[in-house]
């Protein structure tokens, strides 16, 4: 039943969040609200309910699946997209590599006088993690790589 | 095909069956070839929906009105991530400054440079706010399409070039500047390459990993909450 409690939760603040679109004519996601809401509202109480973490942990496991519908409509808009596929192949690629660029630039400037941290603090942290929150951060709509978490 | 069997063709439930298999299909064969970051499970699981779709002889539409049924978890899933990025907000904390002047403008220029080069080369707005969030993480960058008016499918297909994209040219420019600390490869991971990079920062390390994440969730939400502002101050 947590499950259940938590995922309450989670679509409380997506309505939550959607009311705010609909009342403010935000031009924003009702979930991108939600998730500032509750992320603002575990900072205020200073932990994760292990409730919405129950919940969560099996959702972003599957938003890759949850996407995947959308990855289908692509093999229908090919044709329609036939005109401009070199605009949209230069902005994906050639604007990917300059944004790359550009953001390795611009954090190794702003990196570059904190230290790395030591493998003490890492450990330090990852134990703060475990303790108090059973949901690692990493799970985000990923398949592999799990074999590398400490 | 007797119309018995169209009409079971058009469940709600096949349709969501079909995706669930599918993908877990796509996460099989993925693994068999050995996890290669230039093609998703989804990417497998899609075209397997796709080749089904065509041999079974459903409409697309009919197939994508029984799947709105499951992407209605979107939804709750997309507010869900605020519990990975309460997590990560001990990294937050003590690089507060660096980040956040970097995440901003980090952000905002992977959209800019992507709306730019669309733009000098003749394309459409509503082909630009197809390609803006393209370095956003998938759910969140949905939102952001269908709030600007552009093609979801068509924002899919930015999404997996970008991903594969920017793993590369990370990867690339990384080696070519020496750049070794993990904290800078995961942010730019994360920042450009959306789920995909973050995959890839996994694979580099547990730090690249943690920090990968910690710039595609913060990426996401910049992004969603500044890209329509200046979408409609612009237009």
């Amino acid at each position: 039943m947590q499950f259940l409690h938590g995922f309450l939760w989670l679509i409380a603040f997506w309505l939550i969040g959607s009311l705010l679109v609909q009342l403010g004519h935000l031009p924003l996601s009702p979930g991108v609200i939600g998730l500032v809401l509750l992320t603002l509202y575990f900072v205020a109480r200073g932990r994760v309910h292990s409730t919405i973490a129950s919940a969560s942990q099996p959702l972003i496991m599957m938003l890759a699946m949850l996407i995947m519908p959308g990855v289908v409509g692509v093999f229908q808009v090919l044709d329609q997209i036939s005109e401009y596929w070199l605009a949209v192949l230069m902005s994906l690629v050639l604007g990917t590599l300059l944004s790359v660029a550009s953001t390795l630039w611009l954090i190794r400037r702003l990196l570059s006088h904190t230290t790395p941290p030591h493998h003490e603090t890492l450990l330090q942290d990852n134990a703060l993690l475990h303790d108090e929150m059973p949901l690692q951060a990493d799970d985000a709509s990923r398949t592999n790589g799990q074999e590398e978490r400490p | 095909m007797s119309h018995d069997f169209t009409h079971w063709l058009q469940q709600p439930l096949l349709s969501i069956a079909l995706s669930i298999g599918a993908y877990l299909t796509g996460l099989k064969i993925f693994q068999r070839l050995g996890n290669p970051g230039w093609c998703p499970p989804v990417l497998i699981g899609a075209l397997l929906v796709a080749l089904l779709l065509w041999l079974l002889g459903i409409p697309y539409a009919s197939y994508q009105q029984g799947a709105e049924w499951l992407m209605l978890l979107l939804g709750p899933a997309t507010v869900g991530l605020a519990v990975p990025l309460y997590q990560q907000m001990h990294h937050i904390r003590a690089l507060c400054l660096p980040l956040l002047v970097c995440l901003p403008v980090a952000s905002a220029l992977a959209a800019f440079y992507a709306i730019v080069i669309a733009w000098a080369l003749g394309a459409p707005p509503q082909l630009l706010a197809s390609l803006a969030p393209k370095s956003v993480t998938a759910p969140i960058a949905m939102g952001i399409t269908s709030t600007l008016g552009g093609s979801i499918p068509i924002l899919m297909g930015s999404l997996l070039i970008t991903g594969v994209a920017a793993t590369t040219f990370v990867t690339l420019l990384g080696r070519w500047m020496h750049i070794e600390d993990q904290r800078l490869l995961g942010l730019a991971l994360g920042i450009n390459g959306h789920a995909i990079g973050t995959v890839r920062a996994f694979e580099i390390g547990p730090t690249a990993g943690a920090f990968a994440s910690l710039g595609m969730t913060l990426t996401g939400v910049l992004t969603a909450l500044m890209l329509p502002l200046a979408w409609y101050l612009a237009a």
